[in-house]
C-alpha cells in the first residue's frame, strides 16, 4: 500500500492524493456512485492514469477492469495529463452545417494535433464535441468552459490568443 | 423555512404576483436580462454586470434587474426586456456592453425608446392579449409605434407555448417565480385529489407521447409499471439529450427546471415509486446547476422528500450527471450508466416498467414529456388534447437551426407543416439561397426535401417520410449543401458512439462510414450505393438497439431523395449539388 501511495506521489502532491481519498470516502458505500467518482476525481487530478485507477479500486473493492472499462467507455475521462486550456470544438449537426469542421481544421493545423490529443508544449488539449446544445450561435467553441458563438473561422487564432 | 402546505402554495403565489408587480412608488423599472447558455454565450454575463454597475452608480432604489432562461430566438441574442411601469415592454437585441449603457441612458433613465435596437413590443405572454386589444393593452402607454407588436412577429406568433410557457418570464432561480404561474398545482392535485388510477387515467386521455423520439403513450408506460407489485420502484427522467442539433430540454433544465420536478413526483404518485434520477448529460454544465438549485429549493418547501406537502407521500430526487456517451440516451444503457456500469443497451424484454434500475420496475420519460405533465393534471386531458392532430395530440418543440433565418426554440401543435416552421416561423433562408432539405431528429432521422415541406410533421408521417420525428432538432439546408456529406457525417457520429455491443452495428456503421468517406474523397465505386442500402437494411433489422436500429437513417433516406447525387459523384469522382429538388421560397 505504502509503495503505491508513493507511486502516486511522483505524479500527483500530498493534497492531492488526500482530496482524492476523500472523494474516495465520499461515494465508497453509493451503490452507482463509482462514476460521480471518477468525474470529481479527474476533475481534481486533470486525468485519471492507471495508478489512480488502481488506488480507486483498492479502496472501493470495485475491480480495476470495471473501472477501466468505464474510464474508456466514457468520452469524458482520459488517462493521459492535459494541457492547460482545454478547447472543444463542437461537431454537431448545426456547427457542421455552418462551418464548425473549417474551424477544427484550422486549429489541427495551427497546433499540429488531432482531436483528444494535447499539444507538446501542453498549453491546449483539443477535443471535438458532438453538440454543445448552443446551435442558436453555430458554430462554436469552447475554451476552458467558456462558450464562443458565431465563431468565423478567420477570428480562431484571435481567440486562443487570449489562452497562454 | 417550514414545510409549506397545499393552501400555502396560493398565498406564495398571490404574494409573488405582488411582489412582481410594477408601481409608481415601490419598484418602478424591471429589466430581464435572459440568461440560458446561448445569451451568456454572447456576452449576457456582461451587460448583467454593466446594468448592476449602473445602479450601484446612480443609487437607484426604484429598478429591479432579475435573470431569466432562453427566449427562445437565439440568433438574436443578447436579448434583454425592459419593463417601466405603466409603459409596454421593450424587447432588446444583439445587446452589447456598449449598447446597454446607451439603453440605460436614454431608455430607462432617460424615458426615450431606442427603436434601432428594439425587437419588439410587449411579451410573449401578453400576445393573445394583444391582439385582442389590438396591439395596444389599455393599461400601458405606446412609446414607438415603428417598433413592430411582439404578436406581429411571425416567428412568436405562429407557436402554441405551452410547454415553453414560462420562458423568459420566471426567474429559473425563484421557486416563487414558479408557482407564481400555477407551478406545482398539478402535483398538489394528484397528491391530493386524484387516485393512482385517475392520475394514469388522465395521461392516457390526453393522447400525451414520449417526446424523446419513439412516441410510445406515456400513460400506458406508467399502467405498466404501476401494475407491477415490487416494493421498490423507480422514475427516471431521460434529460441526456445527445442528439446532435436538439436542446429543447436544455432549454427547459436551464430556464424552468421545476416544472421536470413538477412532472416527475406526478408520475412517481401515480405508480407508486419513491425514488427517482434525473439523468443529465455533462455537457450542460448551466443546466445542472439550475436542477440543482431547484432541487434544493423544492426539498426546501417540503415539494420534495418526507410527506410532500403534508400529504404523507415521501419522494427523494436524485441528479445523476452523465459522462458523454451517446447511447446512454437508449433507456437500457441510461440505466447501466446510473448503476456505475459502462452504458450498453440491452434486449428488451424485459421492459424497464417491469425490471429496470437495478432490476426494479423503473419508468423512463424524456425531460419535455414530463415538464408537459404538470399542465395536463391541473388544465385536464381535454385541454391538452384539444390541439394536435387526430392520432397525436398537443406540441411539440422543435430546435430550429441551420441555415435559417430565425434560429431558435418553436413550440408549435403537433401536424404542423414543416414549410410553416421553416418559413413562416424560421423566416426561410438567409443570403437569398434556396432551401434544399430538412433533416430531422438526428442521427436516428432522415432528410425531407422540398416536396414534402407541407407534410404535417406527426410520429407516422415522418417515419413514411423515411425519417423520425426524434427529439425534435429540425436543421435546415440550403442549396450548398451536399447530401452525401451529410450522411457520412450522421454515420461517422453513429460509428463513433455505437457502443460496440452487437456486431450489426459496430461493424455496420463502421463500413457504411468508410464506403461514404470512399465516395466523398472521390474513391466510389459502382455499385456503392446497392451495398449501401444493403447494409443500411441489415443493421436496422438486427441491431440490438435504438442506436442501430436507426442509425442507417441519415443514408437511407438521403439516397431515396438525392440518388442522383450519390450517383453523380460516384462517376465524377467529385461533388455535385443537384439543382433539381432545389426551388425558391414562396
Amino acid at each position: 500500500m505504502e509503495q503505491q501511495i508513493d507511486n502516486l506521489l511522483e505524479k500527483f502532491n500530498l493534497e492531492q492524493v488526500d482530496g482524492l481519498n476523500e472523494i474516495i470516502e465520499k461515494y465508497r458505500v453509493d451503490p452507482g456512485g463509482i462514476i460521480p467518482l471518477l468525474e470529481e476525481a479527474q476533475d481534481l487530478l486533470g486525468y485519471l492514469p492507471i495508478n489512480i485507477q488502481k488506488q480507486i479500486s483498492d479502496k472501493t473493492n470495485i475491480s480495476l477492469s470495471r473501472i477501466y472499462g468505464i474510464v474508456t467507455f466514457y468520452s469524458f475521462f482520459t488517462m493521459t495529463p492535459r494541457g492547460k486550456h482545454t478547447i472543444q470544438v463542437c461537431l454537431g449537426t448545426a456547427c457542421y452545417v455552418k462551418g464548425g469542421k473549417k474551424i477544427a481544421e484550422i486549429i489541427e493545423k495551427e497546433f499540429e494535433v488531432k482531436p483528444g490529443e494535447t499539444t507538446t508544449d501542453r498549453r491546449f488539449t483539443y477535443e471535438t464535441v458532438r453538440c454543445l446544445g448552443v446551435c442558436g450561435l453555430a458554430p462554436v467553441i469552447v475554451v476552458d468552459g467558456e462558450v464562443y458563438g458565431k465563431v468565423q473561422s478567420s477570428k480562431v487564432e484571435e481567440i486562443l490568443e487570449q489562452y497562454k | 423555512m417550514r414545510k409549506i402546505k397545499i393552501e400555502d402554495l396560493i398565498k406564495i403565489k398571490k404574494h409573488a404576483l405582488i411582489n412582481r408587480e410594477l408601481s409608481e412608488k415601490g419598484i418602478k423599472i424591471r429589466i430581464t436580462v435572459h440568461m440560458g447558455t446561448c445569451g451568456i454565450a454572447s456576452g449576457a454575463q456582461n451587460i448583467m454586470d454593466a446594468l448592476i454597475k449602473e445602479i450601484e452608480k446612480g443609487k437607484q432604489k426604484d429598478i429591479a434587474i432579475i435573470t431569466s432562461g432562453c427566449m427562445g430566438l437565439c440568433s438574436r441574442e443578447p436579448l434583454i426586456t425592459v419593463e417601466i411601469f405603466g409603459q409596454e415592454p421593450i424587447i432588446y437585441q444583439y445587446m452589447d456592453k456598449e449598447k446597454i449603457l446607451e439603453v440605460f441612458k436614454k431608455h430607462i433613465l432617460g424615458g426615450k425608446v431606442l427603436a434601432g435596437y428594439a425587437l419588439a413590443r410587449g411579451k410573449e405572454e401578453q400576445i393573445k392579449e394583444r391582439i385582442k386589444h389590438n396591439g395596444n393593452l389599455p393599461n400601458e402607454i405606446v412609446l414607438d409605434r415603428t417598433i413592430p407588436g411582439i404578436e406581429e412577429i411571425p416567428f412568436f406568433s405562429n407557436q402554441e407555448v405551452r410547454v415553453l410557457k414560462n420562458r423568459g418570464v420566471i426567474d429559473p432561480e425563484k421557486i416563487e417565480d414558479y408557482i407564481a404561474r400555477d407551478g406545482y398545482r398539478g402535483m398538489a392535485k394528484a397528491l391530493t385529489e386524484m387516485t393512482q388510477k385517475e392520475i394514469i387515467q388522465e395521461i392516457l386521455d390526453s393522447g400525451l407521447k414520449g417526446r424523446g423520439g419513439a412516441g410510445f403513450p406515456t400513460g400506458l408506460k406508467w399502467k405498466y409499471a404501476a401494475l407491477s407489485e415490487s416494493k421498490i420502484k423507480y422514475i427516471v427522467c431521460n434529460a441526456d439529450e445527445g442528439d446532435p442539433g436538439a436542446y429543447m430540454d436544455r432549454s427547459i433544465l436551464e430556464g424552468d427546471p421545476h416544472s421536470i420536478i413538477e412532472g416527475i413526483v406526478i408520475a412517481a404518485k401515480a405508480v407508486d415509486a419513491h425514488h427517482g434520477y434525473i439523468y443529465c448529460r455533462a455537457e450542460y454544465p448551466l443546466a445542472i446547476k439550475m436542477l440543482n438549485k431547484a432541487l434544493g429549493q423544492a426539498e426546501e418547501f417540503g415539494l420534495l422528500g418526507k410527506n410532500i406537502l403534508g400529504t404523507g407521500f415521501d419522494f427523494d430526487l436524485k441528479i445523476c450527471r452523465g459522462a458523454g456517451a451517446f447511447v446512454c440516451g437508449e433507456e437500457t444503457a441510461l440505466m447501466r450508466s446510473i448503476e456505475g456500469k459502462r452504458g450498453m443497451p440491452r434486449p428488451r424484454p424485459p421492459f424497464p416498467a417491469q425490471a429496470g434500475l437495478w432490476e426494479k420496475p423503473t419508468i423512463l420519460n424524456n425531460a419535455e414529456t414530463l415538464a408537459n405533465v404538470g399542465q395536463i393534471i391541473l388544465k385536464e386531458s381535454s385541454w391538452f388534447a384539444n390541439i394536435g392532430t387526430e392520432i397525436s395530440k398537443g406540441t411539440k418543440v422543435f430546435a430550429l437551426t441551420g441555415n435559417v433565418n430565425n434560429v431558435g426554440l418553436v413550440e408549435v401543435p403537433i401536424g404542423t407543416t414543416l414549410a410553416k416552421i421553416v418559413y413562416d416561423i424560421g423566416g426561410g433562408i438567409p443570403e437569398g439561397k434556396k432551401f434544399k432539405m430538412v433533416q430531422i431528429g438526428g442521427p436516428s432521422g432522415g432528410c425531407i426535401p422540398t416536396e414534402h415541406l407541407n407534410t404535417p410533421i406527426d410520429y407516422d408521417t415522418m417515419k413514411k417520410l423515411g425519417a423520425i420525428m426524434g427529439s425534435g432538432g429540425l436543421i435546415v439546408m440550403n442549396e450548398d449543401k451536399c447530401a452525401v456529406d451529410i450522411a457520412r457525417f450522421f454515420m461517422d457520429f453513429c460509428q463513433e458512439e455505437s457502443c460496440g455491443k452487437c456486431t450489426p452495428c459496430r461493424e455496420g456503421t463502421k463500413r457504411m462510414a468508410e464506403v461514404l468517406t470512399n465516395i466523398c474523397e472521390g474513391k466510389g465505386k459502382e455499385g456503392d450505393i446497392e451495398l449501401l442500402e444493403e447494409m443500411g437494411e441489415v443493421i436496422k433489422d438486427a441491431s440490438l438497439c435504438g442506436l442501430g436500429q436507426t442509425a442507417a437513417n441519415p443514408a437511407l433516406s438521403t439516397i431515396r431523395y438525392f440518388r442522383e447525387e450519390y450517383e453523380s459523384y460516384i462517376k465524377n469522382k467529385k461533388r455535385s449539388v443537384s439543382s433539381r429538388r432545389v426551388f425558391k421560397p414562396f
